[in-house]
């Protein structure tokens, strides 16, 4: 409890150098107050609505393409009579959950590297150009949410796996009886039997919307890519840590906003759980 | 057995196709990554490998393994997951049985405490200047203490202890046990299958944590593997006029194939373990979702 107390609690006393013009030479209490100053510094430059466009576009991206695929990976998965194939393809699945984002990051770049990457080598083979596409801004997107998707897709049917485990089969055979095809036994049965589950992990999916994986991103992105890669939170890491002359309470304002905007949409997706599927997430 | 129609057979025909395709999209990448740590640097960046090693060598794992580096970082990794997942379940342990005692005075207050940190934090910088002012930064304390506890998993542990038939607990009590005996004699036990779920938990996010350790070390032989990998495969993956020009170039012969041998090494540890692993994760994840 102390460790939670000294690690979690004791950084929010460090919140007040949001407020301030930090030095380190000064220490956090002896800093001058500026009010408001860095909120306004980083509200009125450039970077907010390059920050905030990122952070929803990335989103919405995970969102679109990533979201739907656990779901109809276990959709198929259940058609699935043969167990062993069944258990092969879920164990393989699960694979690149258990691999670090620095080896998958590391694999992407290889792959993607100008000269030696077998995407480049492919290419040139059938006679295009070879492309740097990590330093390509339009490519950012598309290749973290591939990335994403073949890094999660697999463990992200789990919790569907076992909605659809539980699915009554009385409801089937009705279906069945009735003359219903696959077709229907999916619309009629199988999709309104998960249906509470995907909602929840909707709801859970808008919850941590701000927190995108900033992990990655800080080890996919490149100066070039900026434009379309910088989230609020690589943008806190960068001013604040990852540069010679850290603008510590610059960062820590946008930091106390994200913080404040995250709590929000916690509490906001809390809400539409309770109303809507009568559980709480939280 | 209810006989198939022909519609149905098709169905299962594009549906054993999908599930294999996707299938193979996972797994081909990692086979290339094996199989071009094993081929020649020539047959390699012609473009020759494909699915198996071309002109078999192991002259990739050969200049990666007489460096003495990547021992250091293996050994750094080693003690982080191990003392860091001790003191991780450790902690867990105890915070949960206490949490899970109606009797424990402010109890309300302490969970309110603790479900708050899920919900706000104070950010990356007062963490950092956190750290910086206990005097920790760059000290292996930091790394197995700042992270040692999830709120989740203490929360997850409590429900579980919360179920444990409050009779055993009473009849020990009756017979003189103590609390210290109670956890040990009878929780523990009883939740065996949560905390190994847990553990693993732990043990496999210290073995894959990068960011904070990234930040927090700054002398190379307090760095973990993952952090190793990422310098290494930043200075390898440079275009070659900024190879020459850095200082802490590892290769300048072969370096393309010893990019994969060094991305072999590092996930090898959790491609074996995995599949042994993997259900108590499953586990994991649908009580969380229950509890969720």
């Amino acid at each position: 409890m102390k460790i939670i107390l000294v690690f979690t609690y004791l950084p929010m006393g460090g919140i007040v150098i949001a407020f301030k013009e930090f030095s380190p030479f000064k220490g956090i209490w002896d800093s001058p107050w500026v009010g408001l100053k860095n909120f306004e510094t980083y509200f009125s430059g450039t970077y907010f609505i390059r920050n905030l466009t990122n952070t929803l576009m990335i989103n919405v991206y995970s969102l679109v393409f990533g979201f739907p695929l656990p779901i109809i990976f276990a959709l198929l998965l259940n058609e699935v009579r043969s167990k062993s194939f069944k258990k092969s393809i879920q164990t393989i699945s699960y694979m690149p959950h258990f691999i670090s984002i620095v080896v998958v990051v590391g694999m992407v770049t290889t792959f993607l590297n100008p000269e030696s990457g077998i995407i480049n080598i492919l290419r040139s083979a059938l006679g295009m150009e070879k492309v740097y596409f990590l330093t390509k801004s339009e490519w950012f997107r598309p290749i973290y949410t591939l990335m994403y998707i073949w890094k999660e897709t697999g463990f992200g049917a789990v919790i569907y796996i076992s909605a659809l485990a539980g699915g009554n089969q009385e409801l089937y055979e009705a279906c069945v009886i009735d003359g219903g095809g696959k077709w229907r036994q999916l619309l009629n049965v199988t999709l309104p039997g998960i249906a509470s589950t995907i909602m929840v992990m909707l709801i859970l999916r808008i919850g941590g919307m701000i927190e995108v994986g900033y992990e990655a991103i800080i080890l996919l992105y490149q100066p070039a890519t900026y434009p379309t890669a910088d989230v609020i939170s690589t943008f806190i890491y960068r001013t604040g840590l990852g540069s010679a002359q850290p603008k510590y309470s610059l960062s820590a304002a946008v930091g106390l906003v994200n913080s404040v905007v995250s709590l929000m949409l916690v509490l906001f997706s809390n809400y539409i759980s309770k109303k809507y599927t009568e559980t709480s997430v939280l | 057995m209810i006989k198939q129609t022909n519609g149905e057979k098709i169905f299962a025909f594009f549906n054993y196709t999908i599930l294999l395709l996707f299938g193979l999209s996972i797994v081909y990448p990692v086979i290339y990554c094996i199989s071009a740590s094993f081929s020649g640097v020539e047959a390699f960046i012609n473009g020759e490998v494909v699915l198996f090693p071309k002109h078999f060598t192991l002259s990739a794992y050969q200049y990666l393994l007489e460096d003495t580096k990547i021992w250091i970082a293996y050994g750094n990794t080693v003690f982080y997951t191990l003392f860091g997942t001790t003191a991780s379940i450790s902690i867990s342990v105890f915070g949960a049985y206490a949490l899970s005692k109606t009797r424990l005075r402010g109890r309300k207050f302490i969970n309110f405490m603790l479900m708050f940190t899920m919900w706000f934090h104070a950010g990356m910088i007062p963490f950092y200047l956190n750290i910086k002012e206990l005097g920790l930064l760059n000290t292996r304390t930091a790394i197995v203490f700042a992270f040692a506890c999830s709120t989740f998993n203490i929360i997850l542990l409590r429900t579980y202890f919360s179920v444990v038939p409050k009779e055993l607990e009473e009849a020990a009590i009756v017979d003189g046990a103590n609390d210290l005996y109670v956890l040990f004699k009878i929780f523990i036990p009883i939740s065996m299958p949560a905390i190994a779920t847990i553990t693993l938990f732990y043990a496999v996010g210290r073995w894959n944590a990068y960011f904070w350790t990234m930040v927090l070390i700054t002398d190379d032989y307090k760095m973990p593997l993952q952090v190793v990998l990422k310098k290494m495969l930043t200075v390898l993956s440079a275009t070659d006029e900024f190879t020459q020009t850095s200082s802490d170039t590892f290769i300048s012969y072969g370096k393309e194939t010893v990019i994969y041998a060094t991305i072999v090494i590092a996930a090898l540890p959790m491609l074996i373990v995995y599949p042994f692993i993997q259900k108590f994760f499953i586990k994991g994840v649908m009580v969380g979702a229950i509890k969720g």
